[in-house]
């Protein structure tokens, strides 16, 4: 048996750096529930952040590829540069229990596509608990809607709570369902102390720029 | 040799990809085939003394230190669906990622160089239990026992299956799985001193044609 650490190729995926030496792309999860607007947000990421960045898109669904085929019909990326994981009913079990198939996207679109300064995995919508494991992803947004209820940031769990970046979207429709905007806020700042919130409304004008440069902060910080 | 380290890699929580995969059982429920726990246990037995003693085979003669390249390709003379042959380089490739990380060897390093798009699961399968300091046997009975744990677990999810009366199939198998280890290693054996043309070649055609049946589907829970 063979337990020393002389092992130089790296086996598992959270080493920075790829086998050739060379810093491989942050990986930023998106995940929340089902319909929050995650695949809309790595869209509009996408068409803010292709001019100046290299990027590609793993999508993880849970029973179609119809998150891979709207960025595809989208044309948000040129389509070798999007991949869709099968995770087999269980989005959560991809991105954190065992994350083999995702990390092989993100390795192979390392490969083929090459060099990325960024990799966006979106998780299939789930339920309030689901993150990421540390081995895929370097940070993860949680996005969750106002539609969703405006108590869901008051109850709290893992993905509200622990997210690098907690996105509050759709608030354009809070009018129409009653959602109390600033109640949300102060629910947020209470379960995640200093960690950011950002509202979104992917309607209105300013769009996903708050994201963007959250975004750009933490892959300067990458590459610092 | 460390008898614990059978369980660790036996275990259906080991990262290895394979919750994304029904081993034949989604294609056969839906064709109708697999409806109730009774059809469960006649589908597991068959696979077991096909699918499931070839791999037992496989994995036992890379435990034995036959040659990597030369048991892949008789895992591939003996997978006549492109999908399964597909599907096992994946699982292949997710399983020494696990195994590398778990017990770093210079021979599992040796196979990732050899195959960078993975090698058939068995074959993965025994040199993962030939670096963790397992026999043949404890090889050959992972990979019988997969080959019907996956697809119980995945029938549970399929036809919300009672998960005792699934166990209960599992446990009733036991005996027969105890048949089909012992002829894998005896196989295995053979083949050091004859060849791989002594390995088993049993298979079931109906979870051939199923797999690429399946893999054509748009809507689907599991990868395989
Ligand atoms: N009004 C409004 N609708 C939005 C906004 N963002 C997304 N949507 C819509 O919400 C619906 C769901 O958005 P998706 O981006 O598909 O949501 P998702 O989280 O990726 O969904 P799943 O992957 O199925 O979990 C779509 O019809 C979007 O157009 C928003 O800011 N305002
Ligand atoms: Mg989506």
């Amino acid at each position: 048996m063979h337990l020393d650490h002389s092992h130089h190729a790296p086996a598992v995926g959270a080493d920075a750096h790829r086998p050739d030496g060379t810093r491989r792309a942050l990986r930023i999860g998106l995940g929340g529930p089902v319909g929050s607007g995650k695949t809309a947000t790595v869209a509009a990421l996408c068409r803010q952040l292709r001019q100046e960045l290299s990027l590609a898109v793993v999508t993880n669904d849970i029973y179609t590829r119809e998150d891979a085929e709207f960025l595809l019909r989208e044309a948000v990326l040129p389509p070798e540069r999007i991949t869709a994981v099968e995770t087999g009913a269980c989005p959560h079990t991809a991105i954190r229990d065992d994350i083999s198939a995702n990390l092989e996207a993100v390795e192979d679109l390392e490969d083929a596509v090459g060099p990325l300064d960024l990799i966006l995995v979106e998780s299939g919508g789930d339920n309030l608990t689901a993150t990421f494991s540390k081995g895929l992803v370097d940070a993860q947004v949680f996005v969750i809607d106002v539609a969703g209820g405006d108590d869901i940031p008051r109850k709290g769990g893992p993905g509200v709570t622990t997210a690098d970046l907690l996105v509050v979207n759709k608030t354009d429709l809070a009018p129409y369902v009653g959602s109390d905007l600033a109640r949300m806020a102060a629910d947020a700042k209470a379960q995640r102390a200093e960690l950011p919130v950002v509202f979104q409304s992917l309607r209105g004008e300013t769009g996903v720029a708050d994201v963007a440069a959250w975004v750009r902060e933490r892959l300067a910080a990458w590459t610092a | 040799m460390s008898r614990a380290a059978l369980l660790v890699l036996a275990d259906g929580r080991f990262p290895a990809g394979g919750h994304a995969h029904s081993g034949g059982a989604e294609a056969a429920v839906k064709a109708g085939r697999v409806t109730c726990a009774a059809s469960l246990e006649d589908f597991c037995r068959g696979r077991a003394h096909t699918a499931g003693l070839v791999a037992g085979a496989l994995a036992a003669a890379a435990v034995l230190g036959m040659d990597a390249a030369e048991l892949d390709a008789a895992a591939d003379a003996r997978t006549p669906s492109p999908a399964l042959r597909a599907a096992a380089r994946r699982l292949g490739r997710q399983l020494l990622r696990a195994a590398r990380a778990s017990w770093p060897s210079d021979e599992l390093d040796a196979l990732a160089g050899a195959f960078p798009k993975g090698a058939h699961q068995p074959v993965v399968l025994g040199l993962a239990a030939r670096a963790a300091g397992l026999g043949p046997e404890d090889a050959a009975y992972c990979a019988a026992y997969e080959s019907v744990s996956g697809p119980a677990t995945a029938t549970v999810r399929l036809l919300s299956l009672d998960p005792f009366d699934a166990t209960g199939v599992l446990a009733r198998l036991a005996p027969e799985l105890d048949r089909v280890a012992d002829s894998a290693v005896e196989a295995a054996r053979r083949a050091v001193t004859e060849g791989v043309d002594a390995l088993p070649a049993a298979s079931g055609p109906l979870l051939e044609v199923g797999a690429e049946w399946h893999a054509a589907w748009p809507v689907r829970l599991f990868a395989s």
